[in-house]
């Protein structure tokens, strides 16, 4: 079996946002619409200070709450874990988008909910997904989870810590932060943008 | 190559085809369909029942165009994927050692810029007041003639020597220094090097004998132990220097950040040092004391290569880290601990050349303190330190002797002149910048051409030819740069974009993109010196034109013929290339690079590859003694801001370059205006929120338009900072025009280098002011 998955290293990302523009690129999204961010968080005050980039996008979880609740079945997950939206049968009901705990999902302005696909085209093509190929720090790391010798495994062991965004969720995601310094969460003051 | 009637696509459209209007289209999209075969078929048949838009790589098949991007000067090796004669993604070429097959934000927006509606469309000669922007179409031959009749007109009044050149981005050579040298011209320069890295190549070729080039000499893949002295590794996204930031860190590298902002490098950094703005060089010598001092220095590299240890040591004995501390506002410990971390890692390690130093003026000589620490470690000419960058072998395009001998320098090029004599026009006259007079050496300061333009001193300036040259927003005062353009008897603007200095021009001539043209060879110094070629991966858009075809055919009309020998940019490129063997094919058929064998380390070469007269590192300069200036570098206090106003600092967004991409819809999406950083206890005393606006006010009474601001921790409370490259006035961008505020615009004073030239810019305080 094949599971898909990302990891990305904030302590190497520079929050340069060349993998939101390549995401863009390559699956045309429309002006003004994301289907990747960037949070810049800092904590402490001057000059003892935190700060960390970190990107998002789907997060392909396996157990992704917004499948459920689609009612005309457009969004579903490939056997390898992708979760896609297939446009010619989403009517934009917006359902999906209130279940995303993550907030990933956004309506295209031509009326469906889109959101980032792994680049599966890319992939059949054998290609890296647009965000990880571009990336210039080599934060990325995209691979399947279930082959020993996929680099993305190697990174998930060496990591000083690996973490998910709001694991509460039980969402499952598979988008894993690496060595991030606010693994347990920031308690001191926060500047967020 | 694609159609000249290519219909650019809705990359950029917010309203863009909708679902409703696409359907009326499907049967056109109905014989793509069959067209395409295999590819995605049924998914294609289904998207067209429901009116889906087909993925552009499914809409027919991909060309390739191996080129160099051009979104910023770094100019990285790119390969462009069009499909139907529309570039639709452009990715880093694997075979470029600048790219490595990655690509930074504002190179994966090429595609928006390719296709922003708001480019310049066509040749326009002037019908209103100047800076009205009230303009004709005109053809190209009309526009031309125009302007070779007003040259000739300038050259037979004042000479040749009174019409300036300025160019900036790849293709500025064609106008800068072939045109330029042709027509006799020694006032052409760039904004790249009085205005950005001027100061560190004077300092390094009077320290070293080697210019850092415009490719950092860094080793990277061997550096233990690094220091950025304002540097923004990260906001400055040089694609190359982030990957080598990168996997330097990643390899355990230490990082020491010096910088008044805690900016996203001092973000990354082991040690952070938080320092006083303008007291740099005053931690350089007490980072010097400390390695003297504890002999943490490579004492056999220091004698063989270096001469002038003694003076130096001389010199620093008294500039403690207590010394210093009450300047830089530092703790000495954190001085000391910082000067060992860099010093324990010797030879492999370095203060690693900064990019844009022209900060208050004494930037040589806070150059060269970095340059002599460097020496101290052993760094320049050993592996994981400065390796010794080379020029790749490969012939200029044959000329008739120029009629003046070119200086503009630029930071990709080699460095401008450093003999004794000035070089002279046709007509007797040196270049009006005051060289040799007001400041020492180097390349032309454009920002000292500015007011011989106004008041005719040393002689007039009549005429002005800009090339991708940003000038209301490069060079510092804008409103006496505004007033240099009234004065002017011809002003002709080459752009890609309507910036706001078109408005002024009396002839503006759309160039295409650096995705529609080729351009000479990027020939880049480096660890592995390397030759790239542009070419077009699309036909020009509009009526726009090459720059190469642009300085031909105004070459022609000067009656330059001699000059411009050659009918097509494939064929100057052929020529270069017939001189290693190579040609347009066979760099296609190698990747886009010829990548030659360096000799980057000092076991490499046969002799000194230190060019000074020494022949060795300079630590104390005679040549600089000589020429009335300080031998060693001392600390010069700059200006403190007056009761109530703060520092004005400048930098980089990762998605911008200069005042360039602010009208680029996808790289104006992420990050469209931007606001000034204030720290939070000065924001708390001026009782100012990020909920608010402010406008700012100049030491000399110049306001700005409202800007948001940023309340944050991350920067010292006696300094305000904002992103470079705001505040566009032109009414014909109109994604960026009023968005933000130009520093620029603040930017009413500067420090002149005496020695390079360089215009200090961190000289401006500004005051904040709530607006209602």
């Amino acid at each position: 079996m094949t599971r898909w998955a990302m990891t990305l290293d904030v302590d190497l990302c520079l929050g340069c946002e060349a993998c939101i523009v390549a995401c863009s690129a390559e699956n045309e999204v429309p002006v003004g619409q994301f289907r990747t961010r960037m949070r810049t968080t800092t904590v402490g005050t001057f000059p003892n200070l935190r700060t960390e980039f970190r990107v998002e996008s789907c997060f392909h979880c396996a157990d992704a709450p917004c499948i459920d609740v689609c009612p005309t079945g457009a969004t579903y997950q490939t056997a390898d874990g992708i979760v896609l939206v297939d446009p010619a049968k989403c009517t934009g009901c917006k359902a999906c988008v209130t279940a995303c705990p993550y907030g990933m999902r956004y309506v295209h302005r031509d009326g469906w909910v889109d959101k980032c696909t792994f680049c599966e085209h890319r992939l059949a093509a054998g290609r890296q997904p647009a965000c990880v190929q571009t990336c210039p720090t080599g934060a990325r790391v995209f691979g399947d989870l279930d082959d020993e010798a996929d680099p993305i495994n190697d990174a998930l062991v060496k990591a000083r810590s690996v973490s998910v965004v709001n694991p509460d969720t039980g969402a499952n995601p598979h988008l894993f932060y690496l060595n991030s310094q606010f693994t347990n969460g920031p308690s001191e003051r926060l500047e967020t943008t | 190559m694609a159609d000249r009637t290519a219909v650019p696509p809705d990359v950029n459209s917010e309203a863009g085809v909708s679902r409703r209007s696409f359907l009326q289209l499907s049967g056109a999209m109905l014989v793509l369909a069959t067209w395409i075969q295999g590819i995605g078929r049924r998914s294609v048949e289904t998207a067209i029942r429901w009116g889906i838009p087909i993925p552009w790589y499914r809409q027919g098949p991909i060309s390739h165009t191996f080129t160099v991007c051009d979104m910023c000067p770094w100019h990285c090796g790119i390969i462009v994927e069009t499909v139907n004669g529309v570039v639709r993604k452009i990715d880093g070429n694997p075979n470029d050692p600048k790219s490595r097959g990655r690509l930074c934000a504002k190179g994966q927006g090429g595609v928006s810029f390719l296709y922003d509606p708001d480019r310049l469309k066509t040749p326009l000669i002037r019908t209103g007041d100047r800076g009205a922007g009230d303009f004709r179409e005109a053809s190209w031959p009309e526009a031309l003639d125009y302007i070779a009749q007003k040259m000739g007109a300038i050259r037979d009044e004042y000479g040749p020597e009174s019409i300036a050149f300025l160019g900036h981005t790849g293709g500025d050579s064609w106008f800068v220094d072939h045109l330029a040298q042709a027509w006799g011209s020694p006032n052409a320069g760039r904004p790249s090097t009085s205005l950005c890295t001027g100061p560190r190549d004077e300092a390094a070729l009077l320290t070293t004998g080697l210019p850092i080039g415009g490719h950092e000499p860094v080793d990277w893949d061997h550096i233990e132990a690094f220091a950025l002295i304002g540097s923004h590794i990260g906001e400055d996204t040089r694609n190359t220097v982030m990957q080598d930031f990168s996997k330097a860190r990643a390899r355990g590298a230490k990082v020491v950040v010096v910088d008044p902002r805690f900016s996203t490098a001092a973000s990354k950094a082991d040690l952070w040092l938080p320092i006083k703005p303008g007291t740099d060089t005053a931690l350089l010598l007490a980072w010097i004391h400390v390695l003297i001092d504890e002999g943490r220095y490579e004492a056999e590299y220091v004698d063989t290569w270096t001469v002038g240890f003694e003076q130096l040591s001389d010199h620093v004995a008294t500039l403690t880290p207590e010394w210093a501390s009450g300047i830089t506002d530092l703790h000495p410990d954190l001085i000391r601990e910082s000067a060992r971390m860099l010093a324990d890692a010797r030879p492999r390690a370095a203060i690693v050349p900064g990019r844009h130093v022209t900060w208050y003026g004494n930037d040589t000589q806070r150059m060269r303190a970095a340059y002599i620490f460097n020496a101290l470690l052993g760094a320049w000419g050993q592996p994981g330190g400065l390796y010794l960058n080379k020029s790749p072998y490969i012939e200029s395009y044959p000329h008739p002797p120029y009629a003046v001998v070119g200086s503009a320098g630029g930071c990709s090029t080699e460095p401008g002149e450093s003999s004794d004599v000035l070089p002279l026009g046709p007509s007797g006259k040196a270049r009006a910048d005051g060289a040799r007079d007001t400041f020492w050496r180097g390349p032309t300061a454009i920002q000292e051409l500015i007011d011989p333009m106004i008041t005719g001193d040393p002689y007039p300036i009549k005429g002005l030819i800009a090339f991708g040259i940003n000038m209301l927003h490069s060079i510092p005062n804008p409103n006496r740069t505004k007033q240099a353009f009234e004065a002017l008897d011809l002003f002709v603007a080459i752009d890609v974009l309507p910036q706001d200095h078109i408005a002024w021009a009396d002839v503006v001539l759309p160039e295409a993109t650096y995705l529609e043209r080729h351009d000479d060879l990027l020939t880049t110094a480096h660890l592995t010196p390397y030759v790239a070629l542009r070419e077009p991966a699309v036909a020009p858009l509009f009526d726009t034109k090459p720059g190469w075809w642009i300085a031909r055919e105004l070459g022609l009309r000067l009656g330059l013929d001699q000059y411009f020998a050659w009918e097509t940019a494939d064929e100057w490129i052929n020529t270069r290339l017939r001189s290693i063997g190579s040609s347009i094919e066979k760099l296609r058929d190698s990747g886009g690079v010829i990548v030659q064998q360096g000799q980057p380390y000092l076991a490499d070469v046969p002799a000194s590859p230190f060019m000074t007269p020494s022949g060795l590192i300079e630590l104390w300069s005679e040549s600089l003694e000589a020429a009335g200036h300080d031998p060693l570098p001392t600390f010069e206090p700059t200006e403190e801001p007056p009761a109530g106003y703060f520092r004005l600092l400048y930098g980089r967004h990762p998605a911008h370059t200069f005042a360039k991409t602010q009208n680029t819809p996808q790289l104006a999406a992420l990050f469209s205006e931007n606001t000034v950083w204030v720290g939070t206890a000065a924001a708390k005393t001026l009782g100012i929120s990020s909920d608010d606006k402010v406008m700012l006010e100049n030491q000399d009474g110049v306001r700005s338009g409202p800007i948001g601001v940023s309340v944050t921790e991350r920067i010292r409370n006696d300094a305000v900072y904002m992103v470079h490259g705001f505040g566009h006035e032109s009414p014909d961008m109109h994604v960026a025009n009023g968005r933000g505020v130009s520093d620029a615009g603040l930017q009413t004073r500067y420090a002149l280098d005496p020695i390079s030239g360089g215009a200090g810019m961190r000289v401006n305080f500004v005051k904040l002011e709530r607006t209602s």
